[in-house]
């Protein structure tokens, strides 16, 4: 039986790891399979990673201003590896005038703090229902 | 030749990565796709890793990648973690202790659930390793879940098994009692330079001494290591060396690929026919009935599956 696979990525020096923890379980508890790779990423690491666990999405979180640099890093580098067809989601600390830009770079949705888990949950099964319905 | 299948024989990543994939969901054309593969596998030294949760066999995994890649190997992993029996979901997080090797295109590293299944692997880390093997890594470590006592299935999947330990584990060494004792390739004292390490490799030898050993067979080393000061990781490594060559010595190695593909071969033949025969004995009208009765306690469960399997 399919099951809905994601990568949870830290990037940037932050060390923050209890909002990608509560994500984690949240997700798992949705019946998905959660890689965390690690505080510490680096936006190789990270479309590498995607690749080789073939993963439908990946969630990126930065907590230290990293996100404007990295997060479009990581999109263009799953493009030229031939995983462009994955979700690229972003969260943590993300002024909202970041966002915008951020979504133009081909980030998918960007969930700043306070979002509820099973928002990110519901976002999730419906792109993935929505894909599997178009393929 | 599918076109995906001769991506993966030519090493493209994320074609052997999809392929996986197809065959831990269940997805014919993966099916279709390891037809093409199989026949190109063989080559790789399947080397399992198995031990008790925290035994730092991760770490370890971790400190083995660098090892073989300076001896000029590629390197892929599988490392396996539990699914939650309630949702089905899993976190999988073995591979935080091998990061630094991410972006090195020589290393391919997969985490896997086990989606129900026991014995430490997952349902599908037999076609993972098949799909990694003809994609030409040189070394295929398979990570199994925590174990304690009878989760045994590695030794049907690796030519050679390392049984890592950690000293204060009790003083008869739990983890190592009875089954775990006698899959043991190579026995590997993590931690070794924590207190209590002397203790626990003099446990460990006496056991190994006690050990049934026909005359000039494999006598299975006991290496110390500190996984994550990376000490002795050499030894280890060449101790797998070893052990893959007297296997080869004693044309070993090909009765080792037969016995595994028998057992792959057994598992799907049950698996298959399970799978009819349920569908069969479901289908009838009786199946509802002694459903019903097994539930009502009016039958006996022996009965009524007996009855429906004679029925077929």
């Amino acid at each position: 039986m399919p099951r809905i696979r994601v990568l949870l990525a830290k990037l940037g020096l932050d060390a923050h790891t209890i909002g990608v923890t509560v994500i984690a379980q949240a997700l798992r508890d949705a019946g998905m399979e959660v890689i965390y790779s690690g505080l510490k990423q680096t936006p190789e690491m990270v479309s590498s990673t995607a690749i080789q666990e073939d993963v439908d999405v990946v969630g990126l979180s930065s907590l230290s201003a990293a996100h404007m640099s990295h997060f479009p890093r990581v999109v263009e580098l799953l493009r030229e590896g031939g995983a462009g067809d994955k979700l690229v989601l972003g969260g943590g600390v993300i002024p909202e005038e970041d966002e915008q830009e951020l979504l133009a770079a081909g980030l998918h949705k960007v969930f700043t703090m306070g979002t509820e888990t099973g928002e990110i949950v519901a976002y999730i099964q419906d792109w993935v229902a929505q894909r599997d319905a178009a393929s | 030749m599918s076109e995906i299948a001769s991506r993966v024989l030519e090493g493209h990543v994320a074609s052997g990565a999809r392929v996986i994939r197809w065959l831990e969901d269940g997805e014919r054309k993966g099916v279709e796709a390891l037809k093409v593969l199989y026949p190109q596998s063989g080559r790789a030294h399947i080397v399992g890793i198995t031990g008790p949760p925290g035994a730092g066999k991760s770490t370890l995994v971790d400190a083995l990648i660098a090892a073989q890649r300076k001896r000029g190997r590629r390197v892929a992993v599988v490392a396996i973690d539990p699914s939650s029996p309630f949702s089905g979901g899993a976190i999988l997080g073995d591979r935080v202790r091998m990061q630094r090797h991410a972006t090195d295109p020589d290393v391919f590293i997969r985490s896997m659930a086990t989606r129900g299944q026991l014995g430490g692997l997952s349902r599908t880390t037999f076609e993972a390793t098949a799909v990694l093997d003809a994609m030409g890594y040189d070394v295929v470590m398979v990570e199994t879940v925590g174990v304690g006592q009878d989760e045994l299935e590695v030794v049907d999947l690796a030519h050679t098994t390392l049984v890592v330990n950690v000293p204060g584990l009790g003083d008869d060494i739990q983890a190592i009692k009875a089954g775990i004792l006698e899959i043991g390739d190579i026995f590997v004292l993590n931690k070794a330079d924590r207190p209590g390490a002397d203790e626990a490799e003099k446990v460990l030898l006496t056991m190994l001494h006690l050990r049934d050993a026909a005359e000039g067979a494999w006598s299975p080393p006991l290496i110390k290591t500190a996984a994550a000061l990376e000490e002795g990781i050499d030894a280890l490594a060449d101790a797998c060396d070893a052990h893959r060559a007297d296997l080869e010595a004693r044309g070993a190695l090909a009765e080792a690929a037969a016995t595994r593909g028998e057992h792959f071969f057994l598992e799907l033949l049950r698996d298959f026919a399970a799978e009819k025969i349920i569908d069969r004995a479901t289908e009838g009208a009786s199946y509802p009935k002694l459903l019903a009765a097994v539930r009502a306690r009016e039958i006996d469960p022996y009965t009524a599956a007996e009855q429906l399997v004679a029925a077929i």
